[in-house]
């Protein structure tokens, strides 16, 4: 089961000077933030992070003692020696919907204590502590005397990468993971397959990559492959959900699952294309029976994204079989039937299949992407008391010229006409989208960020404290810099500078 | 798929009756399948029969009759580059193939034919790019006047060549007869609103090369920050606020040196831009009293304008600066901006007030900045080099030497200012349609590519004028994060309309070429960015 007994850190500092200087905050910017001018000095050479005496979690914690090597580097990136050694048992288990994620840290003279309920609040306290440590003129490390109680305002903050329009190699995923947790986003959105290739190698039909993938070796994701990604993302509390798209979406699939497809008809005979999964025969059902059940077993999040999305009817209603299945059962797509493979899990889906009134579990997670009329979306979709994940101002795959990061900092995902108690918080998050029709390990990092910050900040902080874009502005710019310092290729938001360019291509 | 099998039996049949594919490529989907040139030469044949190239075996090599000796440097390098191109990194053990196919290439002879191979000068407006390429048994042979010829023709072999199924190289029989249809083929970087590190520099002098791009416009200063590292002013990027960083942030003399020798390297002319009089916030900081004070009401409010026009002072360090400038850059022409001055602190100041009653200009500031321009270009002129300028320097009727270069870049009236610069007799380069920092969703190197340059009211003498054009990209919005994906392949489409024939406009064939030469350009280390959906057999390995 999930970890989740009280962990404390101490950090301990040694005071040396008192000086004033600006605070730069922290992104996303936690709950309550209070800080004094008073600065305490840190000294790479003898600062270190300890468990608490009291604290749940003790070395061996594996997401801990790996979390303080990652940031004590962050922090200090010139000593590359971390002083914690890292073991691998304890703390072994995975981050999930109801995760507290909830922080305390005060800095004050000579120590600094983080106080979580779980090992994932410990993550997130650590990365604002990382933030909050600076650097003089002298290259000497400050952290002014803070108190901070934070906790994210959604539960669901998530990130969707497509890796089927384009594959992205393995180092471009982890980076991102690792950008993720900087801004605390806290899901993972792995919509590893759709139309133009099937890159996720299955054990049970491999013939599914073998055929369906853009290349069978090198444009794939091997099992193991796939480990790593989920086992990259735990360290940083960050939950992985695949998305297995269907019954549109899927004309990958078809070239490794003969007989999966629908075959369209032009008049009375097939015109050698075909449409979505073919509903009116068992084996489509055996092979989802199958396909599912193998995800269920490699991905242990309690989530699974169905998809459900764009599905088109026109090569359906061409077909005789299926014309003649229709009129027999009377209904059209039914996804409880696909669901119920799920029996344990949570499945998110679009909003299309709640749109088409298609009969959906009342646990079933939906989700917003068109963009026209979100609040209404949200507003019908909470009445009929489902939970709802926003993403449709978030696609940030569309690019435009100038600031855009401000329109997502802009969105408020709660203001929809609903009654509070019932409807509203049944928005559980949301999720920036960077689908791949022009995106690829070429250009995606620049283009995730900083941009998905915006997002990340509206999902953690307090809305009303954050609502001026221009004062979240030189805190963005920062935390920007601070990317590009830990590595990540974040693109600037306007004329100016770092301390610390980028020195990649 | 479809229509690979719908026109194999048209190509073969073509191939049969008379060896060749000739011009036009409509429906000869499998040959361009393999070799996908950009930007498409201007006489292109090529047949069915392929060579093979053994990595172990083949040659570049200058030919005997050559002009150019094993001392011309340029093109040794060229060589190894273009070597490593075709067969990938040489460091890593090449398992040699025992057997020699009958069919195979063995060697690209390489031959210059004018007396000067110019190995040692640097490419000019007037250079002679065009070259000739013959791929037959044993040998190919790559003519071209002078070096510049050939590394276009290295370039365009280069591409020939194709990897089949099994990891072998295999180039086509083909004749080629080249040159470029504009003369100024240039792409503009911005290192002052975001530095840009050398290493990013470098990277797109080299992308560049590839797309047969001739002219690194260097919008080297700006109002931001001065990272020129000036011998005769060092105060310029030293002093806070002149560079970002006086020493994270400049380009050294070495530096420049570096950048000036990898672009001749690779044919690419390198023009400085030292934008005057407005754009000059960061140079006031060195410079005491070069800026304009502004006033609020009776007393100086603290602030400054643009370079002020009525100190001898100014026109003195305009003489020495420019001086070095002439020196250190060896192109001919050196480019002064001149654009979007802003009057408002002219207009606050009491002495310029003074002055402009003394000059009898009146009110009109336009006049002021006129008088500054010509001062500017008397002193440039001195140092024997010529000018670009923006267009507004000839929109407001400054007087300009007949060699003046004006850059077209409103994009609001652009048929008219052609039309007019043209008729006015000035040369002219284009650069309005292609401002590159302007991003938007989708597919936007198709309008890149459908721009028609010559295609304003005109004589053929003002077409003439019209020696070509540049890619902008702006800084506001870029740095090394994410300049050299914006830049590529976008930046493709305006180096095809550079090069090619005015004919070749269809955007389909095109897509199909820029795909594969967008995953050539990843393959040889460009993170050039994707074009649509898709893969390529090598993926961005950067990261």
């Amino acid at each position: 089961t999930i970890f989740s007994a009280p962990v404390r850190a101490c950090l301990l500092l040694v005071v040396v000077s008192v000086w004033v200087q600006q605070v730069d905050g922290v992104w996303p910017l936690p709950q309550q933030l209070d800080q004094s001018a008073d600065r305490n000095s840190l000294s790479p050479q003898r600062f270190s992070f300890t468990y608490g005496r009291d604290s749940a979690a003790q070395t061996g914690c594996s997401v801990l003692d790996a979390a303080f090597k990652r940031y004590f580097s962050i922090i200090f990136p010139d000593f590359t020696k971390g002083s914690v050694s890292v073991k691998t048992r304890g703390c072994d288990g995975y981050p999930d919907e109801d995760s507290d994620e909830s922080y305390n840290l005060s800095v004050s003279e000579g120590q600094a204590v983080l106080r979580s309920v779980t090992v994932w609040g410990a993550l997130r306290g650590l990365e604002s502590f990382s933030q909050l440590v600076y650097q003089d003129d002298y290259g000497s490390y400050f952290i002014n005397k803070t108190e901070i109680v934070d906790f994210p305002r959604f539960a669901f903050r998530g990130l969707l990468l497509d890796t089927s329009r384009h594959y992205l190699p393995l180092h471009a995923i982890l980076k991102t993971l690792d950008a993720m947790a900087y801004s605390k986003f806290n899901v993972f959105h792995w919509h590893i397959v759709d139309d133009p290739s099937f890159p996720y190698q299955s054990r049970t039909f491999p013939d599914l990559s073998n055929k369906g993938a853009f290349h069978p070796f090198t444009h794939v994701y091997t099992q193991s492959d796939v480990m790593r990604v989920i086992e990259h993302a735990r360290m940083r509390g960050i939950r992985v959900i695949p998305e297995f798209d269907s019954p549109g979406h899927t004309q990958s699939w078809g070239k490794g699952q003969p007989n999966l497809l629908t075959p369209c008809y032009k008049g009375d005979v097939p015109s050698g294309s075909f449409g979505p999964v073919d509903p009116t025969v068992d084996t489509t059902y055996k092979f989802m029976e199958s396909l599912l059940k193998e995800v269920k077993f490699v991905f242990p999040d309690s989530y699974v994204h169905l998809g459900g999305d764009e599905v088109s009817f026109a090569c359906w209603q061409s077909n005789p079989n299926v014309r003649t299945f229709m009129e027999k059962m009377g209904f059209g797509k039914d996804f409880t039937k696909l669901e119920s493979f799920y029996m344990e899990r949570t499945s998110i889906v679009w909003q299309d299949v709640f749109d088409y009134h298609e009969r959906i579990p009342q646990d079933t997670v939906l989700e917003i992407w068109k963009g026209e009329t979100y609040q209404a979306e949200l507003s019908r979709m909470t009445k009929a008391g489902h939970r709802v994940l926003l993403s449709a101002p978030w696609y940030i795959n569309h690019i435009s010229y100038g600031q855009d990061w401000r329109n997502s900092y802009a969105v408020q995902p709660q203001n929809f006409s609903g009654v509070w108690s019932k409807q509203k918080k049944l928005v559980i998050g949301g999720e920036v989208a960077m689908w791949g029709e022009y995106v690829d390990a070429t250009n995606l990092n620049p283009r995730l960020w900083p941009r998905a910050c915006a997002a990340a900040e509206r999902l953690w902080s307090d809305e009303e404290k954050t609502l001026n874009a221009d004062l979240a502005f030189p805190r963005l710019e920062k935390f920007r810099c601070e990317l590009l310092r830990r590595g990540i290729q974040a693109e600037p938001l306007f004329v100016g500078h770092c301390k610390h360019e980028y020195d990649g291509l | 798929m479809y229509c690979l099998v719908k026109f194999a039996p048209l190509f073969l049949a073509v191939a049969v009756s008379n060896g060749w594919l000739f011009g036009d490529f409509v429906g000869k989907q499998k040959v361009l399948d393999e070799i996908s040139l950009w930007p498409l030469p201007q006489k292109f044949q090529s047949s069915a029969v392929a060579f093979k190239l053994s990595p172990t075996r083949f040659q570049i090599v200058q030919a005997k009759q050559s002009s150019a000796g094993p001392s011309c440097s340029i093109l040794e390098n060229a060589f190894r580059r273009y070597f490593e191109y075709i067969f990938g990194d040489l460091k890593k053990p090449e398992k040699s193939r025992k057997k020699v196919y009958d069919s195979d290439l063995v060697e690209l002879q390489v031959w210059v034919t004018s007396a000067d191979p110019e190995c040692d000068g640097f490419p000019s407006l007037q250079t002679d790019e065009s070259y000739e390429l013959s791929v037959d048994e044993p040998s190919a042979v790559l003519k071209a006047a002078n070096v510049w010829g050939a590394l276009r023709g290295l370039e365009t072999f280069s591409q020939l060549v194709y990897e089949d199924d099994y990891g072998v190289n295999n180039i086509n029989k083909t004749d080629i007869s080249d040159f470029p249809r504009f003369a100024h083929r240039g792409i503009l970087l911005d290192s002052y609103r975001h530095f840009l590190p050398l290493k990013v520099i470098l990277a797109n002098l080299e992308a560049m090369a590839m797309n047969k791009f001739n002219v690194f416009h260097w919008h080297i200063v700006d109002d931001h920050s001065f990272p020129y590292m000036s011998r005769t002013f060092p105060e310029l990027s030293q002093k806070r606020k002149g560079a970002y960083h006086p020493f994270t942030h400049v380009y050294t003399p070495s530096d420049v040196k570096m950048v000036i020798e990898f672009a001749r390297m690779r044919g690419i002319r390198v023009i400085p831009e030292f934008d005057t009089p407005g754009h000059t916030e960061s140079w006031g900081t060195g410079i005491k009293d070069l800026l304009t004070p502004c006033y609020s009401g009776s007393s100086p409010s603290g602030t400054f304008g643009t370079v002020n026009p009525i100190l001898n002072s100014s026109y003195d360090f305009m003489t020495q600066f420019f001086k070095e400038i002439s020196t250190v850059f060896p192109d001919a022409y050196i480019h002064l901006g001149g654009d979007e001055v802003d009057f408002s602190c002219w207009e606050s100041n009491p002495d310029i007030q003074k002055f402009m009653v003394q000059q009898g200009f009146g009110t009109d500031y336009s006049k002021l900045e006129s008088f500054y321009i010509q001062r500017l270009l008397d002193i440039v002129a001195a140092t024997k080099k010529g000018y670009m300028v923006w267009q507004e320097v000839f929109d407001n009727g400054v007087k300009l030497k007949d060699d003046t270069v004006v850059e077209v870049w409103m994009e609001n009236k652009m048929e008219e200012e052609l039309q007019n610069v043209t008729g006015a007799g000035f040369t002219t380069i284009l650069s309005a349609p292609w401002y590159l920092d302007y991003i938007s969703y989708g597919q936007d190197w198709q309008h890149y590519y459908k721009v028609e340059p010559l295609n304003f009211p005109g004589t053929d003498a003002q077409k003439k004028l019209v020696i070509g054009g540049e890619a902008c990209l702006w800084g506001e919005y870029v740095d090394a994060t994410n300049l050299t994906p914006r830049l590529w392949p976008r930046a493709s489409a305006v180096a095809e309309r550079l090069w090619s024939d005015k004919s070749v406009t269809d955007v389909d064939n095109a897509y199909n070429r820029l795909v594969q030469h967008r995953c050539r350009m990843v393959k040889r280390g460009i993170p050039a960015e994707p074009l649509f959906v898709g893969h390529c057999r090598q993926e961005y390995k950067g990261l």
